[in-house]
């Protein structure tokens, strides 16, 4: 990781490289997403790296206040938005560049894409979440585990006997029957990922099977990245060592 | 009923009038006599400042206790609170028809975010849910003007409004006069790109007053007042 941004970068960005990684796993809750993040993170350490976990609403700064704002339900959908990226900027700045500049890997349990896709379904526009998350870090790898609507579903009600007021977009009023908010809402998030995944280079894992097998899958994909150049070299992976310019995916993205 | 007249600029039937300029250049209290005589010709005004909401003051509050606070941060936490002010308290009076007048909008967070090193595109792209004003005027003074006011009004300098956090100076009243002036030359660039009517405000209260008094005239020409209203509908 070099450090590369979206587009221009934050005022007050370390101008040396930054040595740590940025692994980031996305996937829609019920997607065993959290469960893996755990596993990768254990498998990391076992491994001997350092790894800091991430995730939406962990900020020192505004994580209460947004918790607050989510229970009256009184946010409009821009202010939440852009709640969500304070939230963001602030462990983006304070937790995650010194962890990487320090060496460390940061796990991230969902990223700006999560954020951009439930703005865009609240009605923002797609080049307004785009430009408003161009500061964020382009990460090294970003895993999507994908699972069919009614696994997630099938998940939400095991785990917590209903559907999240919010996971269901309940918000947005595209129905007052929560079971078909939930399917339409996640039909619009998975809109939203299809588009995304070209530019901002998703790795697609079937998340309709086992834990256990996910995780062999995502162990492949995250080995690669802990080669040293020697070996990257001698496996032909030129590309990985070569310097990457500052400014990368959202120039191919769609407009 | 809704007039039927929607702003040409924003298609919403109320009119959007925007007060910028440093503090101490005294557009508020040219805002609020503008407001009366609006309400006293029988238009139905509403009046909007860039206060903070609670929820954001104590936010700052506590991220700058704990060195939290970064240029971004600052920004987005500002954008924030715009934006929920602009949801509750611009919007529905906007499109209920009334004028709104704003002490403040958009243009206070380019210069101030600008002037604190963020990406100007980067700014403009985040306010893009507010809609251009009908008419913004913008309050012109040189920086001494603003410090002299704020001395005479023996009023504290606040750290933010000196930009202290830039480290400009370790003097609070030289880093208020330099930021100040930063905010003055990012207001300056605003004036031509987002065609400021510019206001000279040096002079006194009165002819200030008429100017905009009569600036605002061929705006509300054909803009129903209230009685209007009662009588055609």
């Amino acid at each position: 990781m070099t450090g590369n941004t979206y587009g221009t970068p934050l005022p007050g960005m370390p101008k040396h490289r930054l040595t740590g990684r940025l692994i980031v796993v996305e996937g829609a809750d019920g997607s065993g997403r959290t469960t893996e993040v755990g596993m990768l993170k254990e498998w990391l350490e076992v491994q001997g790296h350092a790894v800091v976990d991430t995730g939406l609403r962990r900020s020192t700064l505004v994580s209460e206040q947004i918790d607050q704002a989510k229970q009256g339900h009184t946010l409009a959908p821009t202010t939440m938005a852009l709640f969500y990226a304070v939230d963001f900027a602030d462990q983006l700045e304070n937790k995650i560049i010194p962890a990487m500049s320090a060496g460390s890997t940061v796990l991230a349990d969902r990223y700006i894409y999560t954020l951009m896709a439930r703005a865009i379904a609240r009605g923002a526009s797609r080049e307004w979440a785009q430009e408003l998350y161009q500061f964020a870090l382009v990460p090294d790898l970003v895993v999507f585990l994908e699972a069919r609507t009614d696994i997630l579903l099938h998940r939400a009600i095991m785990k917590y006997g209903s559907l999240d007021y919010w996971e269901s977009g309940m918000d947005l009023s595209l129905s007052p029957d929560r079971f078909d908010s939930f399917f339409l809402y996640q039909d619009r998030l998975r809109k939203e990922f299809e588009w995304m995944a070209k530019p901002y280079g998703f790795h697609f894992i079937d998340a309709n099977r086992h834990p256990d097998t996910v995780h062999s899958d995502v162990k492949r994909i995250v080995a690669p990245l802990y080669l040293k150049p020697s070996d990257r070299a001698s496996r032909g992976r030129k590309a990985a060592a070569a310097p990457v310019p500052t400014s990368r995916a959202p120039s191919t993205a769609p407009a | 009923m809704i007039p039927e007249t929607p702003s040409p600029t924003h298609g919403y039937p109320g009119r959007l009038l925007v007060f910028e300029g440093l503090d101490g250049s005294g557009k508020s209290t040219q805002a609020r006599l503008i407001g009366k005589w609006l309400q006293s010709r029988g238009y139905r005004v509403f009046f909007t400042e860039w206060n903070s909401s609670d929820l954001v003051a104590s936010t700052i509050r506590r991220g700058k206790k704990k060195g939290l606070l970064t240029a971004t941060t600052f920004s987005l936490l500002h954008a924030t609170d715009f934006a929920d002010r602009f949801e509750r308290q611009i919007l529905p009076p906007l499109r209920a028809g009334y004028v709104v007048i704003c002490d403040r909008y958009v243009y206070t967070a380019f210069v101030r975010d600008a002037a604190r090193g963020c990406d100007p595109n980067w700014v403009r792209n985040i306010y893009s849910f507010a809609p251009r004003p009908d008419r913004t005027f913008y309050f012109q003074v040189p920086v001494q003007v603003t410090l002299d006011r704020k001395i005479a009004s023996r009023s504290k300098i606040s750290y933010y409004e000196a930009g202290m956090d830039l480290g400009l100076a370790d003097d609070v009243t030289e880093s208020f006069e330099r930021f100040q002036g930063r905010l003055k030359r990012q207001y300056d660039l605003l004036a031509t790109s987002d065609h400021f009517t510019l206001i000279d405000a040096g002079r006194p209260v009165e002819p200030v007053q008429n100017q905009l008094r009569r600036e605002l005239r061929p705006l509300l020409e054909r803009f129903p007042t209230v009685e209007s209203l009662i009588h055609d509908g």
